[in-house]
């Protein structure tokens, strides 16, 4: 592979990278389109605007009003059906530079040769998340989340594969492959496998999880070690924010990856020539490839780079704790005497014609998914009159108002009682058991078939809970205890386990402002992306904890 | 419909040659060959060769079996004769033309096969006679035409008009298929240049090399047989056979960057002589942008200039004849070399369009067609046709037109739904564009789920849905021109003339390659090797257990039992 191994070339793109580094305002819209179109490539621009619900502060924005810009490589010879897609974020800080000069360097490239079987497609996308969300709504002409963009007006086909290119510091030692994306979806197995083949080739140091592979397996740090990198990946999957840019390709069925170089291990060092010739083989693989990308696992764990656990070893670890919730719902069945009109769809319509009646299960039922609700709408809608009455940002006052909510919600066995008439009965707490232990069986088995990181974790904290609580246990410790396994504290703890994973530990309060920035990351995942780890969180699995919240305390 | 109209506005090309010469009077057959050679502004070169053979002879005629072949192909003659053909135009192409970058092609046609015929009227049973035509011709083409079924044969009704002679209306005679998905390649092109007079041992076909062919951006080879008039007065016809070869060399891959082609650059090879069959023989080079050499050097220059109007714009050429000993001049061969010297920006097509699929998952989509009008100021109707594959299956209550966010509703509509595993959907409209607009075409569709034997060896490619063709009169340039009364006497520039007001077009947009729910065809493996294992094992522990014969087996008593026993023998008491 030739690239830039002649001297014109290499200046060239030492030249491209001088450019880019001087300060600029902005993305060089221009000059990028005028680039572009002197490498002989057919040149479009999309511009978008998309107003936040409320001032993201991590990136310190709130009204996005950007500019993408993309050039197709036409392939010679083919008929514009199928495309690879090659992106690099341009922020205005200039951090990731060096990936939009390498793409033009790329580009350039890719246009003198006659092997390409698929349209290539260059973007440099701003605002990265949101602009690669306007690109790719656009390109397939959806409207999910209420943006604002302009046509595309040049298309290559149905994209088979995509890569991201994120390149942040100027010297780059090795590279990280990053795979999670949206709502947990991971890309074939094999673009992995491809990443590292080519590394093994060319001899780049490759990660994942930013985590080196260690060579022996048996030994205990050996273990810990793969087993840490593959706690980050749960974290990461269960999270369901797509992480890098690849992240929302998944949706349309493309199989995407983000690979970030890293300075962090100091004795190696990569230079762009490098990169370059990487991705070069890995596109010359991808035109190659007849099929999409299918032949390999789609869901997976990776505890390194050269090792996964496939869906096989991992689901029947889930199966056994989704089935102490049926033995248990089976037990109380089965206790609740001769009753055989349960219905086990778990929601809310159970008749027990021995208990105290419809009520008493319906009104707890419902009154915590009218909480959940409230947590899910409220906190975003009411952002304006808190920051109207209390010192806050509109950031502040939204987690503020969901964590006051879901607070809040505790009481609710309270509120309830004050709606059933009569005295809860025996019968009675066992009935809304048996519905809440169904519902979450129902729930985390479909949420662990979406993400398993997510169902799993879940699971883990729930199914104790579930399958302990009582009326009759020792009310302050039990509440404690429920409380302490929360799904809200479980973030919390996933924070901190995060942070210690990524071997960034942090103290008690910059955990907690931490887990703030994470609470509103997530709703904005959901309304920017179309996450639905917040809603998912909000409307069904608080719902059912404080139904076991509402068993602890019935009266 | 007047889309008859297409071979006039290319019939000036063979004009030159139309006179007969002298010695071609006295035989029943003649051949002539060109080579178009058109610099892009993209930087790229256009080379369109084509060759015709005109013959008049009559194969349809009953009781007379021709069998006497000279300059006509003979395969060609007796497929033609066998199957009652009319006409026959048939296209391979391996890639896209980029209309917005290289304007419009002298020949248009879809990626994939393209094969339209028109049968003669007295055919009974058409269906039985385009199926063994396609099986037939995919043997002399070496091309995978045998693939032409049902499922993707249609008969438009207004799209395909005849271009030869005869006022053939019904359109039950006429048949259209397309397979976006064929790879053309040398295997091709070799049956191909087999068809022509001289071969490739000289002439123009001399340069079709093909590496240097199949080195290029855009690739289309094709043949259109016709009846046409055999002299002005149109008292007999004559066939014609056209066959014609598109190529695009690219400025990048091909050019290595530098504006400067030559003949031998494209080709590898210079031209010497021009096919001794051929009654013409004549490269044409499109000197238009160039009047003054401003923007390329053209060598070795020639002072034979033609003018014509094509595809509704003025046209300038340098022509070189080949029969002319001169051409070649000293060096006995002709080598053209055009360099560039300036840059220039493009006229935008009138009229191009595109396709996609819009929608993600599995279950639905949508098939968007935009169909751009860049006229300025005027409207012009144009003529949609749409073949679906039945697999796709069309909600055509979902059908909107809009132009200028405002519905335009299509003046004439045909619509024949598919049938399941019979034919396709095909869809046929009259729009018209209003001035400077795009006009969106959109329609939803469900993915259908195939049985599994239906599904092609490489499910997870995708399927193909053909082009959607556009065929229009478009408003002509030259009628645009308010300042060509320099060229033009006053009186004839008062009210456009018919031949230059318009012309016809036919735009092709991109196939789509669309994604069906496929199932994991890994998984019958799985069930076999597991079903195997579980027989096996299964299997092997029944057979053991069935064919085994048990029997209770004596335990033979301890040694400490049996001397108690000696002992208990010797002293009379009774065994343990």
């Amino acid at each position: 592979m030739g690239l830039l191994s002649d001297p014109n070339r290499r200046k060239a793109l030492t030249s491209l990278l001088t450019r880019l580094n001087t300060p600029i305002w902005g993305m060089p819209v221009e000059w990028l389109v005028k680039t572009m179109q002197a490498r002989g490539l057919e040149v479009f621009t999309q511009s978008f605007t998309r107003t936040l619900p409320f001032p993201d502060e991590n990136k310190e924005r709130y009204m996005v009003r950007g500019t993408n810009i993309y050039g197709i490589l036409r392939a010679p010879r083919a008929p514009r059906t199928e495309a690879l897609v090659l992106s690099a974020p341009c922020s205005p800080d200039n951090s990731n530079n060096q990936a939009v000069g390498l793409l033009l360097g790329l580009a350039q490239y890719f246009r003198s040769q006659i092997y390409w079987a698929k349209d290539i497609i260059f973007l440099v996308n701003e605002h990265d998340l949101i602009g690669m969300q306007a690109w790719l709504e656009g390109y397939h002409h959806t409207n999910i989340t209420g943006m604002d963009y302009t046509p595309l007006q040049g298309r290559a086909g149905s994209i088979q594969a995509a890569l991201s290119l994120e390149l942040s510091s100027d010297v780059i030692t090795s590279l990280d492959l990053v795979l999670e994306g949206l709502n947990g979806q991971l890309p074939n197995l094999d673009l992995a496998n491809l990443f590292h083949a080519f590394c093994q080739k060319i001899g780049v140091l490759c990660t994942i999880q930013g985590k080196l592979q260690r060579g022996d397996w048996d030994t205990a740090e050996g273990y810990t070690h793969a087993v840490q990198t593959m706690m980050l990946m749960v974290l990461k999957q269960a999270s369901g924010r797509p992480w890098g840019d690849h992240g929302l390709f998944l949706r349309y069925h493309i199989e995407a990856a983000s690979v970030r170089g890293i300075n962090s291990f100091r004795q190696y060092k990569t230079d762009a020539t490098t990169i370059g010739r990487l991705l070069e083989g890995m596109f010359r693989k991808l035109n190659n490839l007849l099929e999409r990308l299918h032949q390999s696992y789609f869901f997976y764990l990776m505890p390194s780079l050269t090792h996964f656990v496939s869906i096989g070893y991992y689901m029947p670890a889930f199966g056994l704790l989704a089935t102490i919730l049926l033995l248990r719902a089976l037990d109380l069945w089965v206790q609740l005497g001769t009753p055989a009109q349960v219905t086990e769809d778990g929601a809310g319509e159970v008749e027990p014609p021995s208990s105290p009646g419809v009520l008493s299960v319906l009104t707890p039922v419902v009154i915590s998914h009218l909480t959940g609700v409230a947590l899910y709408t409220l906190p975003v809608l009411s952002q304006e009159t808190a920051v109207e009455h209390f010192p806050v940002s509109e950031t502040e006052a939204v987690v503020l108002t969901a964590i006051a909510i879901y607070t809040a919600g505790l009481a609710l066995p309270h509120n309830t009682h004050r709606f059933i008439s009569g005295e809860g009965t025996e019968q009675g707490w066992r009935v809304l058991k048996l519905v809440a232990l169904l519902y979450l069986a129902v729930l985390l088995g479909c949420t662990a078939l979406i993400n398993f990181s997510l169902g799993f974790i879940l699971a883990i904290t729930l199914v104790p809970a579930a399958a302990c609580v009582t009326p009759h246990m020792p009310k302050a410790l039990t509440a404690l205890a429920m409380v302490l396994l929360s799904p809200g504290c479980t973030l919390l703890y996933c924070v901190f386990i995060f942070q210690e994973l990524q071997e960034a530990p942090v103290t008690l309060p910059e955990g907690w402002m931490l887990f703030l920035s994470v609470i509103s990351q997530g709703i904005l995942d959901h309304s920017l992306y179309g996450s639905l780890v917040y809603p998912l969180l909000a409307l069904l699995i608080y719902p059912c904890w404080l139904l076991l919240w509402n068993i602890l305390f019935w009266k | 419909m007047i889309f008859l109209k297409s071979s006039i506005s290319t019939r000036w090309f063979w004009a030159p040659s139309a006179a007969p010469s002298s010695a071609a009077v006295s035989l029943p057959d003649s051949c002539e060959e060109e080579l178009l050679i058109r610099p892009l502004h993209s930087g790229d070169i256009y080379a369109s060769f084509q060759f015709r053979t005109l013959w008049d002879t009559d194969f349809l005629h009953q009781g007379k079996k021709v069998s006497h072949y000279r300059l006509f192909p003979k395969s060609l003659g007796q497929v033609l004769s066998k199957f009652s053909v009319r006409e026959l135009h048939i296209s391979f192409t391996q890639g896209y033309w980029r209309t917005m970058q290289w304007g419009q092609p002298i020949v248009p046609s879809p990626p994939g096969a393209e094969l339209w015929v028109w049968f003669h009227n007295t055919v009974a049973d058409v269906d039985g006679n385009w199926k063994e035509l396609t099986n037939v011709l995919s043997g002399i083409f070496c091309a995978s035409l045998n693939f032409i079924d049902s499922t993707n044969t249609v008969q438009p009704s207004a799209s395909f008009k005849p271009l030869g002679l005869g006022n053939a209306t019904d359109h039950r005679f006429l048949r259209y298929a397309t397979l976006p998905r064929e790879i053309v390649c040398t295997e091709n092109l070799t049956p191909w240049k087999k068809l022509l007079p001289c071969g490739s041992k000289a002439g123009l076909a001399v340069l079709m090399k093909s590496e240097k062919l199949f080195h290029s951006s855009f690739h289309s080879q094709a043949v259109h047989i016709r009846p046409v008039c055999k002299d002005w007065q149109c008292s007999s016809t004559a066939w014609e056979l056209r066959q014609t070869l598109n190529v695009v060399f690219d400025l990048y891959t091909s050019g290595q960057g530098k504006k400067e082609w030559s003949l031998f650059k494209m080709f590898s090879r210079t031209l010497t002589e021009a096919c001794p069959l051929a009654s013409s023989s004549k490269v044409y080079v499109d000197v238009t942008d160039n009047p003054e050499g401003e923007l390329f050097d053209l060598s070795p220059a020639t002072s034979v200039l033609n003018t014509a109007v094509v595809l509704g714009d003025r046209r300038t050429y340098s022509v070189y004849d080949l029969t002319q000993k001169e051409t070649f001049g000293q060096l006995r061969s002709l080598n053209l070399v055009l360099r560039w010297k300036g840059e220039s920006d493009m006229l935008r097509p009138l009229l191009h369009a595109e396709r996609y699929v819009a929608g993600f998952g599995l279950q639905t989509g949508e098939i968007h067609t935009l169909i751009y009008n860049n006229h300025p100021y005027r409207a012009f109707p144009v003529l949609l046709l749409d073949s679906v594959p039945w697999y796709l299956r069309l909600y055509i209550h979902t059908l909107t037109v809009t132009s200028k966010t405002r519905e335009n509703k299509p003046s004439y509509i045909h619509y024949q739904p598919s049938k399941d595993r019979l034919r396709p959907h095909l869809l046929e409209m009259l729009v018209q564009l209003p001035p400077h607009s795009v006009t969106e075409v959109t329609v939803q569709f469900e993915r259908a789920l195939l049985k599994w034997t239906e599904y092609t060896p490489d499910p997870n490619h995708g399927f193909y849905v053909g082009s959607s063709v556009i065929s229009a009169l478009v408003p002509s340039v030259v009628a645009m021109d308010t300042n060509n009364t320099q060229e033009r006497p006053l009186f004839s520039s008062f009210f456009p003339t018919k031949e230059e007001s318009s012309y016809f077009v036919r735009v092709y947009t991109e196939p789509l390659l669309v994604n069906l729910p496929t199932p994991d065809f890994s998984m019958p493996y799985n069930v076999i090797c597991l079903t195997c294992t579980v027989v096996a094992v299964g299997y092997g522990s029944f057979y053991n257990l069935l064919t085994r014969t048990f029997q209770v087996e004596e335990p033979s008593q301890p040694l400490a039992k049996r001397l108690a026993n000696v002992i208990r023998r010797i002293r009379g008491v009774p065994l343990l």
